[in-house]
């Protein structure tokens, strides 16, 4: 399984084998072209960056590639042969194999079991001593270390994933699809998965990595190729690429990637004062530990951490989604009823929730009903609705906030992650809010979108709205906050300085490790 | 390379013209297999099907029947359409439907010397509130215990059917008729003439009154579903009850109102009962009829649409009527009820088409790669 090929290169730019290439694959959906005549070659033992937005097609055309969608147009070629990939299943033996950004694991199997699942090759009676000598094996050369008996549940966020690989690598995937892998990691922990992808591509793996960071695409890839639009618009080697250049290729334009926000406006007295809150989190004990904080008119407040340390309790607690056991939430000076989000919402509390499918909006209603989904209650006569004054308030939002659909009547759920954002904004923000709480407002979206939603976010700051910005993106965090709020564990591990501190230094913070920073390991 | 097979994916836009296709091909298709049945069977498929029309639409008095047939099936149709929409799934129809009837047969023995309007209103109202309390059970359970609804109204159904036999059966109840013939062969007291709700005759065709409260309560229901803050907050809560909460919405409150809802339409269903066909609480016919699981079927038909519920309810009321009269010697019942369980299992496995789209391996065009075009 994890024997090193015989082609194995190391000297990674001049490409190998061809072991995928799609060939002028086109994806129409209705109304929209998801992929227009897009090619795309990965050799064998390269790591291959996909780079592009979250309309541009991407996710298309990895889907095509995982067997999940069947193109319009256009073949697939894997080690040399055509293939028809009309399944999962197909794609699996074809050797291709993706970790999705949501992972598809069983909580309560272990390492071990969760890794052979899905295999047919396993005996009807398990073996298991064998198999977890097999996962020992897996995880020993790919430098990835993970208990094989330990249960899925008890694992953190960047085990999970190395799981996830090991599943994709045992399963005989030549080709492995990574989707935002660094998402959900610390930055130590994005490195030592890094450190394992070189190893994959060292044995003569195909590494696909799909990814909106821009440094990322730089640190570990061999080449790239941008889609916009759903076109690929260029493949480029990295060795001679630049953020600068691939930024410029992705979005069509120049754009400043490193901007930090400065305040314009002046930072006025405090809005949202959190006091000593704790709270359960759903899997038992107190997922939020006495954390106090408070932000003031026209300051953006960022919340940093690894996923999982009480961050979304944190945005669930102050607006009301998530009941307290103490301390209280106040909006100017005002303490809110505690779980509960209308009287949240009447003070003015406004929220991009993490979860913008399911929570932000109801899926399967039109954009028209989740854009009135809290101002229902005004725009009715009597218990009737005023469903003519509701449809043209949509369409005024559609406009102003450049929603990409064909019309306020359509689902929710039919739009791109970029444009259901833009709904949510829109709605949040005609409520006139004095308090934002945004939750990963920019998971998933592209450079394009993230541009817009952080332009949004300036923009309520400079409204001297009260801004907590919760998000596991750092870079995110550093260019937008004012002060930074490091979350370990559910408590507050320290706050710090954007303007003066270290990408290490926050790490370190996110990582549980306080006081002076000694370089130990987490 | 992998063999050639079906694949079925769901249709990411729903098409106007399926709606009403797919209905029409399933019945086809039913009729094309109970026409094998039936040959297989050694009866005359053309005649047969002539039969079963006529006895359904055409024949004297045949409409009137399937109307009566069809009275009660559009309540509990309307019952399953307005609950199952949120997502609640309230299976205790049949039991909202026996307390209906108890409430409305009840109040009509109390006010016994009343005018017909009078007496009407009371049934209505006294079956609609006994109906809604019943439902309120599973609701209260699901919204502030987190029971499943489908199970504790189910289990409910049953505890409605012994109460139904207690106050018939096993006890002097004030429902029990306890004259001298009463006494000895149990049954429930019969109401008094002015309880006998009217009966609306368009030529040869006699429409109970019944009928014409559930196409009025279908209209009330299209209007509270499609117009109003409470249908809103329904949709929101049925689609996304994690959205509903965030956008802080009553959902627990909520639960409540629509079940008792359900209950209370299911209700009206049993004071139709009453009111316009049985004029006694009759408890072993309301058991033997299964109007509450078949209004299930109704609803699932009329994809929960509640104008579609009220026609889905009269072509199964045809359906039911014309296999009464098809029964005989030589046409045992039981084959009219596979006759009636095919055509059902047409149309309910017909939906499948309108939601999902059936794919055949189809070779995928090649088309040579162009060069990168620029920009």
């Amino acid at each position: 399984m994890s024997s090193p090929e015989p082609h194995a290169s190391p000297a990674p730019p001049a490409p190998g084998v061809i072991a995928v290439a799609m060939r002028g694959i086109t994806k129409r959906f209705p109304g929209v072209l998801a992929n227009d005549d897009v090619s795309f070659e990965v050799a064998s033992g390269e790591v291959h960056a996909l780079l592009g937005e979250n309309g541009a097609g991407k996710t298309t055309l990895m889907n095509i590639l995982t067997g999940l969608y069947r193109p319009e147009e256009g073949e697939i070629e894997v080690g040399g042969k055509v293939v028809e990939l009309a399944s999962p299943r197909d794609a699996i033996t074809a050797g291709i194999g993706m970790v999705h950004q949501h992972f598809r694991l069983v909580d309560t199997l272990s390492v071990s079991e969760n890794v052979v699942l899905g295999s047919r090759t396993e005996p009807f009676l398990l073996n298991r001593a064998s198999r977890t000598r097999e996962v020992e094996l897996i995880s020993e050369a790919l430098h990835m270390p993970v208990d094989p008996d330990a249960k899925i549940w008890q694992l953190s966020v960047g085990e999970q994933q190395r799981v996830e690989i090991m599943k994709a690598v045992r399963s005989g995937s030549q080709v492995l699809i990574l989707d935002e892998p660094t998402a959900v990691l610390t930055p130590q922990e994005a490195r030592q998965l890094f450190r394992t992808i070189r190893v994959m591509a060292a044995e003569g793996h195909s590494v696909i990595v799909i990814t909106h960071k821009l440094h990322e695409v730089l640190e570990v890839s061999d080449r790239v190729t941008v889609l916009r639009g759903g076109r690929s618009i260029a493949t480029v080697d990295t060795a001679g690429a630049t953020t600068e250049s691939l930024a410029a290729l992705m979005v069509g334009r120049d754009i400043d990637v490193a901007r930090r926000r400065e305040s314009t406006s002046a930072i006025g007295g405090v809005v949202l004062d959190v006091e000593g809150i704790t709270a359960a989190g759903d899997r038992g004990g107190n997922a939020l530990k006495s954390v106090s904080l408070s932000v003031r008119a026209g300051e953006v407040l960022g919340i940093a951490g690894v996923a999982g340390n009480g961050q979304r309790e944190l945005a669930e607690a102050v607006t009301g989604m998530r009941d307290l056991s103490a301390g209280s939430v106040s909006v100017a000076g005002k303490p809110l009823k505690t779980g509960d989000p209308r009287a949240a919402i009447t003070a003015g509390i406004a929220h991009v929730p993490e979860d913008r499918m399911h929570t932000g909006v109801a899926p399967s209603l039109s954009i028209a009903s989740n854009i009135a989904l809290k101002s229902y209650r005004t725009e009715a006569v009597g218990p009737f609705l005023r469903l003519g004054l509701i449809r043209k308030r949509a369409q005024e939002m559609i406009e102003r906030y450049d929603v990409k659909t064909p019309g306020p009547g359509t689902a929710a759920r039919s739009l791109s992650g970029g444009n259901l954002q833009k709904v949510v904004l829109a709605r949040e923000f005609s409520g006139e809010p004095r308090v934002l709480v945004a939750a990963a407002p920019t998971r998933g979206l592209d450079v394009g979108a993230i541009e817009t939603v952080h332009g949004y976010l300036r923009e309520a700051a400079d409204r001297q709205v009260a801004v907590l910005l919760i998000s596991e993106d750092l870079d995110e965090v550093m260019m937008l906050s004012d002060r930074i709020v490091v979350m370990y564990e559910g408590a507050v591990a320290g706050e710090v300085d954007p303007r003066t501190a270290t990408v290490e230094e926050i790490g370190l913070l996110m990582a549980g490790v306080t006081g002076e920073p000694t370089g130990s390991e987490p | 390379m992998s063999l050639p097979r079906v694949r079925i994916e769901k249709r990411l836009e729903q098409r106007r013209f399926l709606m009403v296709a797919v209905p029409l091909g399933s019945l086809v298709v039913a009729h094309i297999a109970i026409a094998i049945l039936l040959v297989a069977t050694g009866h005359p498929p053309v005649a047969t099907f002539r039969r079963l029309f006529d006895a359904a639409y055409i024949a004297d008095g045949a409409l009137t029947n399937s109307l009566i047939a069809a009275t009660p099936l559009a309540f509990t149709g309307l019952a399953a359409a307005v609950a199952f929409r949120m997502k609640l799934f309230n299976i205790g129809a049949e039991g909202q439907l026996y307390f209906g009837a108890i409430g409305a047969s009840g109040i009509a023995i109390l006010l016994a010397g009343q005018s017909t309007p009078v007496l009407i209103v009371a049934m209505i109202v006294g079956g609609a509130v006994l109906g809604a309390a019943w439902g309120a059970i599973p609701g209260l359970l699901r919204a502030f215990l987190r029971t499943n609804e489908i199970i504790t109204s189910l289990m409910l159904n049953y505890v409605a059917a012994l109460v139904l036999n207690y106050l018939i059966f096993d006890s002097l109840s004030y429902w029990r008729d306890t004259s001298a013939t009463g006494l000895v062969f149990p049954q429930g007291k019969p109401l008094v003439d002015a309880a006998t709700w009217p009966v609306t005759t368009i030529g040869s065709v006699a429409i109970p009154f019944g009928f014409l409260v559930a196409a009025a309560v279908a209209f009330v229901v299209w209007v509270l579903y499609t117009r109003t803050r409470f249908g809103f907050e329904a949709q929101v809560i049925g689609d996304s009850p994690r959205a509903a909460r965030y956008a802080g919405m009553r959902t627990r409150r909520k639960i409540v109102a629509i079940m008792c809802l359900s209950g209370a339409i299911a209700g009206i269903g049993g004071a139709s009962q009453m009111g316009d066909f049985r004029h006694v609480l009759d408890a072993r016919g309301l058991q033997q009829a299964n109007y509450g699981y078949t209004g299930i079927v109704v609803a699932a038909l009329a994809r929960y649409n509640p104008f579609a519920v009220v026609f889905a309810a009269f072509l199964l009321g045809g359906l039911q009527n014309a296999g009464y009269t098809l029964q005989s010697a030589e046409f045992p019942s039981g084959l009219v009820g596979v006759m009636q369980g095919m055509i059902l299992f047409a149309m309910l496995g017909g939906e499948l088409l309108v939601q999902y789209r059936i794919s055949l391996p189809r070779p995928v065009r090649h088309v040579r790669p162009q060069t990168e075009s620029a920009s």
